[in-house]
């Protein structure tokens, strides 16, 4: 085990640099003076100059990059020159929301899909799961925004039921929270069940036509504890691994609900980055995402390695 | 696959999988769709149309009338005019992207598949550090610091799509290039040059365009997703997903200038992906589709 | 103990209808041991999933199986679960898929514990414990939280075993149980089940391709081809004086260690019939050195010899002393 453990941090390791390397690049190629930008209409050539000497802006790129990651790597990432705050503090105050809206779609994701999934692994070819199976596709055709108009169009315009935009913290207030946050989670649920429902359900058809669910069968087990301890662990691999792929890819990519919501989270702290040219932010931001990102594929390979034991003896 | 051996012994699944799957009705339905498309978005211009940019203040928001079929918007242009102007934009960004992914990323992949080693590593390992990042993200600082246009959006969009080309080009190739017909023209002495342009590539680029596809379906979403929010297409211009964005305000009183556009989407998009996950089962039975 | 009764399974398939077993008739005592023997195809695993009722769903069962006194092909879902494991119990051919991965042995043998004789944890540990250790296990509380993967092809085997034998089963059903696994521990096997079967009195059913391994451990022989039992006896006799030409041929096959070296193997030319194309007359007769018009046209059905124990079903069996029918 530690072992396999190893063999992935080392891997790991050089993406990290290469994702730092690349997100560096990236803003500090964007065109627009960033000195200029900051001192906005109190520029002046010589002002320019000399912020951009204070900031570093006239050494070389690579110097400019290893003194970023260096101070990176000590726990600083930058301060916004717009709001003043560090990276890190931008971060932690946006963060709970966009983690809290995650966890809920992929919650609601996984209650939609695996029993569904089921179901139609239990009879598959059948006349409920040709119908499911289509509507995941159909569903799967449906984009992000046309989901969160139709629901906001159900539910807060016709309905009245929830409200179209806002939020408030969990802290503050659980019960307005949870309801702001229902119509973007299930936006995105929307989004994510088919997915999770059809690879359920193909492991599962496959699983189920294994010898050793036969013999559970023949050993006159219930048909409960055939499918569920039997049958669903070890088809659940790959759901385990899209799952932590989908909220390793919705920490950066809940942009689009984010924003017609109007919930203030780490997609909406990126965009207003970005139209306010605040490269730091962006820059800090980014990083974060992107590491998470990859800090989460490995930590799903970890479980791959707990849930099938063959995995963990090097067998597989 | 489908034919029963004489060794039905054993643990036998007698389930009937059919060895070509039929291309039903559905398929035909998405194909005469995707034609109307595009039939209509070419031949846009010759319609007899009002201009989709014209504004009258005075008809907005207006029902459908003999002069406009299918109602004004909010500024009183023309409902059906915008939409089929709208599809024009969405099927030139969300064709004209995946051939860059296409070209670049499915070349990338097919050396990578065919040269292993180091250099597959770099490949590979690179794709890996851009699919980290959130590419929606990548696409709005694009557009915001160099402008919003048809041609940057195109351009990112194409880009952001090279590595999944890549995936699927190297895992093609991985699959061909042990078998014997490439192992054959080697011993025949060929070059790398045209056992890849010869042997490779014809097969590869099946299911390449299945996936190409699906790279449009998904093309137009995107598009729709940053035009909603207004970065992306630049108004005037008609683009769906503007046009559900603009509709959005007026949800209450006319919901139908949000979901005509939507559900025109909706279709070319579920067409897109029927056709190419229809041809991806066709062409690699191995990833079964539904 | 066990019965079937013209029992016919036929499977729809895209290349027509498959009549995988043809109008079988078998029965087992208790504490007997039947052998059933045939090569692969032959539908003898096909007879094994319709006795225990785990035919695929495409699948069509008729005649009946009679278990106990009960039909098992008419047996209410509930109460043939409650025999399942219980009284009828089952050792499959490859015991690296037929346990569950990833599932630890324990899991396995506990949970058939649980569910039958509803022993609580502590006591169906112990007894999962004693089980192993019945079965030749060596360390067996260390076995219990193992994964079969850790396993040799054989242990497993014997934990498969021990899964069967632990509810105290009346009818033990054994498909292919050595066929995965290594020469030299296939008779250790077999030795270990022909010994709990006596000392449990257990009536026990052998599936296998191998002509070797019914000598010896078996009451009762049964051969079937394409579908069919085409010979049945008592199993030293068959050896002595088989009737049909197929078992004729089968026990041709085996090598025998005295034979001069160099000695050509005559195997059965040609290969067993599409099922799903059966022919008019005997199924076996293409490849027949016996067979004449009669075969061609008719099916021989299963009748006695000079024992009603020994049936055979041939127009042109060989080793009777009666005169042929012209």
């Amino acid at each position: 085990m530690l072992g396999f453990l190893a063999r992935r941090l080392l891997y790991l390791v050089p993406v990290l640099i290469a994702v730092s390397l690349l997100t560096f690049l990236i803003a500090a190629l964007l065109p627009g003076d960033l000195a200029y930008t900051i001192l906005g209409d109190q520029a002046t050539p010589e002002k320019v100059a000399a912020l951009r000497h204070d900031m570093g802006l006239d050494q070389p790129i690579w110097w400019r990059y290893l003194s970023w990651l260096g101070q990176v790597l000590q726990g600083d990432l930058g301060r916004s020159f717009r709001t003043g705050q560090t990276v890190l503090q931008a971060v932690t105050e946006r963060l709970p929301v966009s983690l809290e809206l995650m966890v809920m779609a992929e919650l609601i994701g996984l209650v939609i899909g695996v029993p569904i999934a089921i179901a139609c692994a239990v009879r598959s070819g059948g006349a409920f799961d040709r119908f499911m199976t289509g509507s995941a596709f159909g569903m799967l055709s449906v984009p992000t925004f046309l989901s969160a108009i139709l629901l906001i169009y159900l539910f807060a315009v016709e309905l009245r039921w929830l409200p179209a935009t806002g939020y408030v913290p969990f802290g503050e207030d659980p019960a307005a929270n949870l309801r702001f946050l229902v119509l973007p989670a299930l936006t995105l649920a929307l989004a994510e069940w088919p997915g999770i429902m059809r690879v359920l359900r193909s492991d599962m058809i496959a699983t189920l036509q294994e010898d050793y669910i036969a013999l559970a069968k023949a050993k006159g087990l219930k048909a409960s504890r055939i499918l569920f301890v039997h049958a669903l662990k070890p088809s659940s691999l790959t759901l385990v691994t899209i799952t932590g792929i989908n909220i390793g890819r919705l920490i950066g990519g809940a942009l689009i609900v984010e924003t017609i919501f109007a919930l203030p989270g780490i997609g909406r702290l990126l965009i207003s980055a970005i139209f306010t040219r605040d490269l730091i932010i962006l820059q800090g931001v980014v990083l974060l995402v992107a590491a998470g990102f990859v800090i989460m594929n490995f930590v799903v390979d970890l479980l791959y390695a707990v849930l099938d034991p063959r995995i963990r003896h090097g067998h597989a | 696959m489908a034919t029963l051996e004489l060794g039905i012994e054993g643990d036998v699944v007698v389930s009937p999988v059919r060895r070509t799957r039929r291309l039903g009705p559905l398929f035909w339905a998405a194909i005469v769709w995707m034609v109307a498309v595009v039939a209509a978005s070419a031949f846009a211009d010759l319609l007899p149309l009002p201009s989709p940019t014209d504004m009258d203040m005075l008809e907005r928001r207006a029902p459908a009338s003999a002069l406009h079929w299918l109602g004004t918007d909010g500024l009183g242009r023309d409902e059906l005019a915008r939409l089929i102007h709208g599809a024009r934009v969405s099927l030139i960004v969300g064709v004209c992207a995946p051939v860059i992914g296409i070209t670049i990323g499915g070349a990338l992949g097919i050396l990578a598949g065919y040269f292993r080693g180091r250099f597959e590593t770099l490949v590979v390992g690179s794709m890996d550090v851009l699919l980290a990042f959130p590419p929606l993200v990548f696409a709005l600082a694009v557009t915001a610091y160099l402008g919003q246009s048809i041609l940057n959006l195109t351009c990112i969009l194409g880009v952001l799509g090279i590595p999944a080309f890549m995936r699927v080009a190297r895992a093609a190739t991985l699959s061909l290039a042990r078998r014997e017909f490439v192992i054959a023209a080697q011993a025949l002495g060929a070059t790398h040059a045209r056992i890849l342009l010869r042997e490779l590539l014809p097969n590869v680029i099946l299911p390449l365009f299945a996936f190409f596809l699906l790279g449009v379906a998904v093309t137009i979403v995107v598009e729709g997703a940053l035009s909603f929010l207004g970065l992306g297409v630049p108004p005037p211009t008609a683009s769906w997903g503007g046009m559900i964005g603009e509709g959005r305000e007026s949800l209450e009183i006319a919901p139908r200038l949000a979901f005509l556009p939507a559900f025109a989407m909706f279709l070319t998009v579920l067409s897109f992906n029927l056709v190419g996950d229809t041809l991806r089962a066709l062409t690699d039975p191995r990833q079964g589709a539904l | 103990m066990l019965s079937v009764e013209d029992v016919s399974v036929n499977l729809p398939t895209p290349r027509g209808n498959l009549r995988a077993v043809d109008r079988v008739d078998l029965n087992v005592g208790a504490g007997r041991t039947l052998g059933i023997v045939g090569e692969s195809g032959c539908g003898k695993t096909m007879l094994s999933r319709a006795i225990l009722q785990l035919l695929p769903k495409k699948a069509m069962l008729s005649g009946r199986v009679m278990f106990d006194g009960q039909d098992l092909a008419r047996l209410a879902p509930e109460r043939l679960r409650k025999l399942r494991g219980r009284s009828l119990a089952v050792v499959f051919q490859d015991p690296m898929t037929s346990l569950n991965p990833v599932l630890t042995i324990g899991t396995q043998l506990i949970e058939t514990l649980q569910e039958h004789l509803e022993l609580d944890g502590q006591a169906a540990k112990m007894r999962s414990v004693e089980l192993l250790a019945a079965v030749g296990i060596p360390a067996p509380e260390q076995r219990l939280k193992q994964y079969p993967h850790q396993l040799s092809g054989g242990m497993r085997q014997r934990v498969a075993i021990a899964i069967a034998l632990s509810c105290e089963p009346k009818l033990l059903i054994a498909d292919e149980p050595t066929t995965a696994l290594d020469v030299t521990i296939q008779a250790q096997i077999l030795d270990l089940l022909a010994r709990e079967q006596r000392r449990r009195h257990m009536a026990m059913i052998i599936i296998t391709h191998d002509l070797g391994v019914v000598a010896g451990r078996t009451d009762e022989v049964a051969v079937m081809y394409a579908g069919r039992v085409v010979e049945r006896a008592p199993t030293p006799e068959l050896f002595k004086k088989m009737h049909m030409p197929y078992t004729e041929a089968l026990l041709a096959a085996i090598p025998k260690i005295d034979a001069k070296p160099h000695t050509p193997l005559p195997a059965i030319s040609g290969r067993p019939p599409d099922p799903t194309r059966p022919l008019r007359g005997c199924s076996f007769m293409p490849r027949c050195r016996y067979a004449w018009a009669q075969c061609q046209i008719e099916k021989p059905r299963l009748e006695p010899a000079e024992s009603p124990d020994h049936q055979y079903a041939c127009f042109r069996p060989i080793n009777i002393t009666a005169a042929v029918p012209a």
